[in-house]
């Protein structure tokens, strides 16, 4: 290369690398503004009821609300996880409380908390936008945080021996150890929940930002709200506007925020050998490049995180202290013990005060209620798997038709069911069809997914040499998938279910029950129960329906899934 | 001379008090002096790694004390390092990150940790990579790392858990010379080198002192010192002597070793139930077949060579040899005896036979499990009913693992089937069909 042709090169790298800072630097003022909006309107008169506009002109700033709500509620698991996840991990004593607390909070319905958290809320904020916010916020919250907890408790205990050894005997402190080795081995799990994480907190989203509650009237700007509106009005041109925007901002999302983060967790890859295929990202690779970054990192974030630890690293002082006195520890654990039950038996109380308005009908309509939804959500998982398992299967084992059908299905999948709703309603009432069926396609339509990236990855798991055994026998096509396919993909096929099957019950409240064009489209079901209760204000309905629920889901967890997960475990596991 | 780090009757035991307990570790006296290069040997399930983990304070024995420089230690000791035997090494830093982060943990600066850590990485051959990752890495070269990371602490006590295990032949010999060469000339720091591992020539040419432990439970059974001049040479007869002393007190455990005078031997607690070695039947057919074609009897050590196995892979197959009753040890050398011979030279059914025959005389668990099979009317009986009685015995783990065994070779023998799903063992159908004598031939 001439020295002339090296200058231009470096010339070129220049000004690409302060283009680069630029754009950070226009990143960073956008997000200044941002906050300051958010502020302006957190902090503004409480509104209720805003009135939402289905003029296009005004989804820009619905949509930034609505991503505001995501982000905070995220941001709020994060760090939420993070903690129950450690403390779950190491002490000992509250581990096996913890985990089962874990698994019958995955189980609750969140929407019903919906009234309970939204009251509360106002009440505390009564005269700023605040209080409602925030309601929104912690039922989004409450809908992505615990898988992720339970991603990161699992990472944790899963961190090989001898790394746990070599981080004791090299004397890590706490600080050093988080960021070391613990949090490094949880990043990629904690990266995957995440994105499963926030395409869930869209579904809840779409259904708290307009409820209604008794008399009163909860309406929240954003996209969700917009959605809605539109369909009540019957507003098609409003519907294709909003429905744009969201996937938008779904597909924007993916490739600012999940790829970059992807390629920055292969990084935490637990392996010893190089793998071939590694995940890349053209913005991470770019944001790598910016100077301005890069000297924020070395002026900021580092010195920063050098005084964390120099405050924190033991300096070599603590040997040959026998452990020491913990008594103190049990004490605050005796009282923070009693007060916590304390808390728990006057919840009880208050529970079974409110229990006690039931009426008889009310029980009996509770229990076919929930049989309704109960042969729904069957029916659903069937037809769901029905379809999936054979598309599933024949992406998964043809790379040409993965390429192009896996980012088709990413998007499909990551467009909340609730947002499609009103769009379906407005079909299925045209064509006349009722609630009763038309429900068990709004569930599909949230929960086939999981289903289906699960077979595909099965199907791409089941190794090659398998599948040649079934060519070279000549295997007819019931046999290769009674020997072959079928045992290839059944743990898989299990993930994917109970994912489904979760997502299905949580989805029949908003399925089974819907005010559509001034008036309200039932059926007979839980899920409706559920709806029309915290409509009405029913409080002692709205309880006892939530609690059949949970009872229900997590029955079936540990009579259905969890045998059925040993059993993949044990008889289906290919290893190597 | 005072000692570095002094074990006084430490011993560990799992599960709880009384009698669900399993010793691994008998009450055990050692310390570690200044100046040597301690060798600790033992078979897989002597405890060889625990000890190690008591030494450092990473583990807590169940009684006794570790005593470091007169005081009691309650943590992990300060000033040692492990080098492990997976390296360990944290694969998300870089090699200069990873050699520094013990440096971080005592709170030394950025500037000052770079520097000391590229320093040593020099020391161990590693300039040039300071900021590769681990997986860029061979695996001697990981090692290197984990050496680096070691020693940039200037530590007292080098402790290493089978570090040359993970690597191939030439790799490992090429560390261990440049272990002896750093220790020699001083180049480290550090006063003492703790070494596990199961390779004996690897103890030989290393070790200034070697202790040998017995297992069942975990036990010294010989500590001697080497007086070989340095270099060692592996075809000096004094080496090879040594070597094959060492083979005979490892495959004869019921011998009390007597080169040196040694100080009292730690009794093995309380009788013992039966354990079944863990071979599998091949290996066992295997090696008869190996000994009647060297006419009925070889050296341990030479067999190993010729079937290419470690000795520790070998001695369970040679423990099951002999209780089967097909072989007997004597003075390290393996004897086929004529059952044993009988069966090396049968054909397939004839083989099962005779396997039958030993195994429901000589194998206490496999005739206890076809004893209640046949009592019961369904000839069926879950897992669980003999996990609890081996229960008594074995830790939780060894007794699934003996149970394993036990259905890899009742199988064989045709004395007992097992459904893994369903977690039950059944007689096999001609056998429940037709009671009293299962004869095998009748097929």
């Amino acid at each position: 290369m001439s020295p002339r042709a090296l200058s231009r090169a470096v010339i070129g790298e220049r000004t690409w690398s302060r283009l680069l800072d630029l754009l950070v630097f226009a990143a960073v003022l956008a997000a200044i503004e941002g906050v300051l909006v958010i502020a302006r309107y957190w902090f503004g008169a409480i509104t209720p009821a805003a009135h939402i506009s289905r003029s296009p002109r005004s989804l820009p700033l619905y949509a930034f609300y609505s991503v505001v709500r995501i982000a905070v509620a995220y941001l709020l698991s994060l760090v939420f996880a993070l903690g129950y996840g450690y403390i779950a991990a190491y002490n000992l004593r509250l581990q096996g409380f913890m985990i089962a607390l874990l698994d019958v909070l995955q189980s609750i319905p969140v929407l019903s908390f919906l009234p309970g958290v939204m009251l509360a809320m106002v009440a505390l904020f009564p005269t700023r936008q605040l209080g409602l916010e925030f309601g929104a916020i912690l039922l989004i919250f409450t809908g992505q945080v615990w898988n992720m907890a339970f991603s990161f408790y699992a990472s944790l205990r899963s961190i090989p021996r001898e790394l746990r050894e070599a981080a004791r005997i090299y004397g890590f402190g706490a600080w050093q150890r988080f960021v070391q080795l613990e949090l490094p081995y949880g990043a990629i799990g904690l990266v995957w929940n995440s994105m499963v994480s926030v395409a869930g907190g869209w579904f809840f989203l779409m259904a708290c930002e307009m409820f209604v509650l008794g008399k009163r009237d909860f309406r929240l700007p954003g996209l969700g709200s917009y959605l809605q509106t539109a369909a009540s009005a019957g507003d098609t041109g409003a519907i294709f506007w909003g429905m744009g925007t969201m996937i938008g901002v779904i597909l924007l999302i993916d490739q600012l925020v999940w790829r970059p983060a992807i390629a920055w967790s292969d990084k935490f890859k637990f392996e010893q050998v190089e793998s071939s295929s590694q995940a890349s990202s053209a913005l991470l690779h770019l944001l790598r490049r910016s100077t301005l970054l890069t000297r924020f990192e070395t002026a900021v974030v580092a010195p920063l995180s050098e005084r964390i630890n120099m405050r924190l690293a033991r300096g070599g002082t603590h040997t040959h202290t026998a452990p020491r006195d913990t008594a103190w520890k049990t004490v605050v654990a005796m009282v923070g013990g009693a007060l916590l039950a304390g808390a728990i038996l006057y919840g009880l109380l208050q529970a079974a005060l409110t229990l006690k308005t039931l009426t008889g009908p009310d029980v009996g309509a509770t229990f076919k209620g929930a049989a309704a939804t109960f042969l729904r959500v069957f029916v659903a998982l069937v037809v769901a798997s029905a379809w999936t398992i054979p598309a599933g299967v024949a992406i998964g084992f043809n790379p040409k038709l993965a390429r192009f059908a896996q980012p088709f299905a990413q998007v499909a999948a990551s467009v909340p069911a609730t947002a499609l709703f009103p769009v379906l309603l407005l079909a299925l009432v045209q064509m006349g069809g009722g609630l009763g069926v038309g429900s068990i396609l709004l569930m599909l339509l949230g929960t086939q997914w999981y289903v289906l990236f699960n077979v595909i990855a099965g199907a791409m798991a089941i190794p090659s040499d398998l599948r040649e055994v079934a060519d070279v026998f000549r295997f007819r096509p019931w046999d290769r998938w009674r020997t072959v396919i079928l045992p290839g993909i059944f743990p898989y096929l299990v993930t994917g279910l109970v994912t489904a099957s979760g997502g299905a019950w949580n989805a029949s409240i908003v399925a089974e029950y819907f005010h559509f064009k001034g008036r309200t489209l039932s059926t007979l079901g839980l899920g409706a129960q559920i709806s029309s209760a915290t409509d009405a204000g029913n409080f002692g309905l709205l309880l006892f329906s939530t609690i059949v629920m949970a009872a229900l889901v997590v029955t079936v967890n540990r009579s259905l899934w969890r045998p059925l997960y040993r059993l993949a475990e044990r008889r289906f596991k290919l290893e190597g | 001379m005072e000692a570095i780090i002094e074990a006084r009757k430490v011993e560990k035991s799992y599960g709880s008090e009384g009698k669900g307990s399993i010793q691994v570790i008998a009450p055990t006296d050692l310390a570690i002096y200044p100046g040597e290069i301690m060798a600790v040997l033992g078979p897989s399930g002597s405890g060889k790694s625990t000890l190690l983990r008591m030494l450092t304070g990473l583990a807590k024995p169940s009684g006794g004390e570790i005593i470091h420089h007169g005081h009691e230690v309650g943590g992990p000791c300060e000033n040692v390092s492990i080098v492990f035997q997976s390296f360990a090494l944290f694969p998300w830093l870089t090699v200069v990150e990873n050699v520094a982060a013990p440096l971080k943990a005592r709170g030394i600066l950025a500037a000052e940790r770079t520097q000391r850590s590229v320093r040593i990485l020099d020391t161990v051959g590693l300039d040039g990579f300071e900021n590769a990752y681990p997986k860029e890495l061979s695996g001697g070269m990981k090692q290197r790392v984990g050496f680096a990371r070691a020693l940039v602490v200037e530590p007292e006590v080098l402790f290493m858990d089978e570090p040359f295990s993970a690597l191939d032949v030439l790799t490992a010999e090429n560390l261990r010379g440049e272990l002896i060469e750093l220790w020699q000339s001083h180049k480290m720091p550090t006063r003492a080198v703790f070494i596990v591992t199961h390779n004996i020539e690897e103890a030989v040419l290393l070790a200034d002192r070697i202790v040998v432990l017995g297992k069942n439970p975990g036990r010294i059974r010989t500590d001697f010192r080497v007086s070989l001049a340095r270099p060692r040479d592996r075809k000096d007869p004094l080496f090879t002597q040594l070597v094959d002393y060492i083979y005979r007190v490892l495959t004869r455990p019921d011998l009390a070793p007597a080169l040196q005078p040694q100080p009292a031997i730690a009794k093995p607690a309380g009788p013992q139930y039966q354990m079944l070695p863990h071979a599998r039947r091949g290996a066992i057919a295997g090696l008869l077949e190996m000994l009647a074609d060297h006419n009925g009897r070889d050296d341990m050590y030479r067999l190993a060579a010729a079937l290419s196995f470690e000795i520790d892979d070998l001695l369970p197959v040679v423990d099951a040899a002999v209780v089967l009753g097909f072989a007997k040890v004597e003075e390290g050398d393996v004897e086929i005896t004529p059952q044993g011979r009988a069966f090396a030279e049968a054909d397939i059914l004839r083989r099962k036979e005779l396997f039958r025959t030993a195994a429901m005389e000589h194998i206490a668990l496999i005739r206890q499990i076809r004893r209640s099979l046949e009592a019961k009317v369904d000839h069926s009986l879950p897992d669980t009913f003999f996990e609890d009685l081996l229960d008594e015995h074995f830790s939780e783990e060894e007794a699934k693992a003996q149970l394993d065994t036990a259905i890899g070779w009742g199988r064989y023998a045709e004395l007992f089937d097992h459904d893994s799903t369903a977690r039950r063992f059944f007689l096999p159908e001609e056998a429940s069909a037709s009671k009293p004598e299962p004869e095998a031939a009748s097929r």
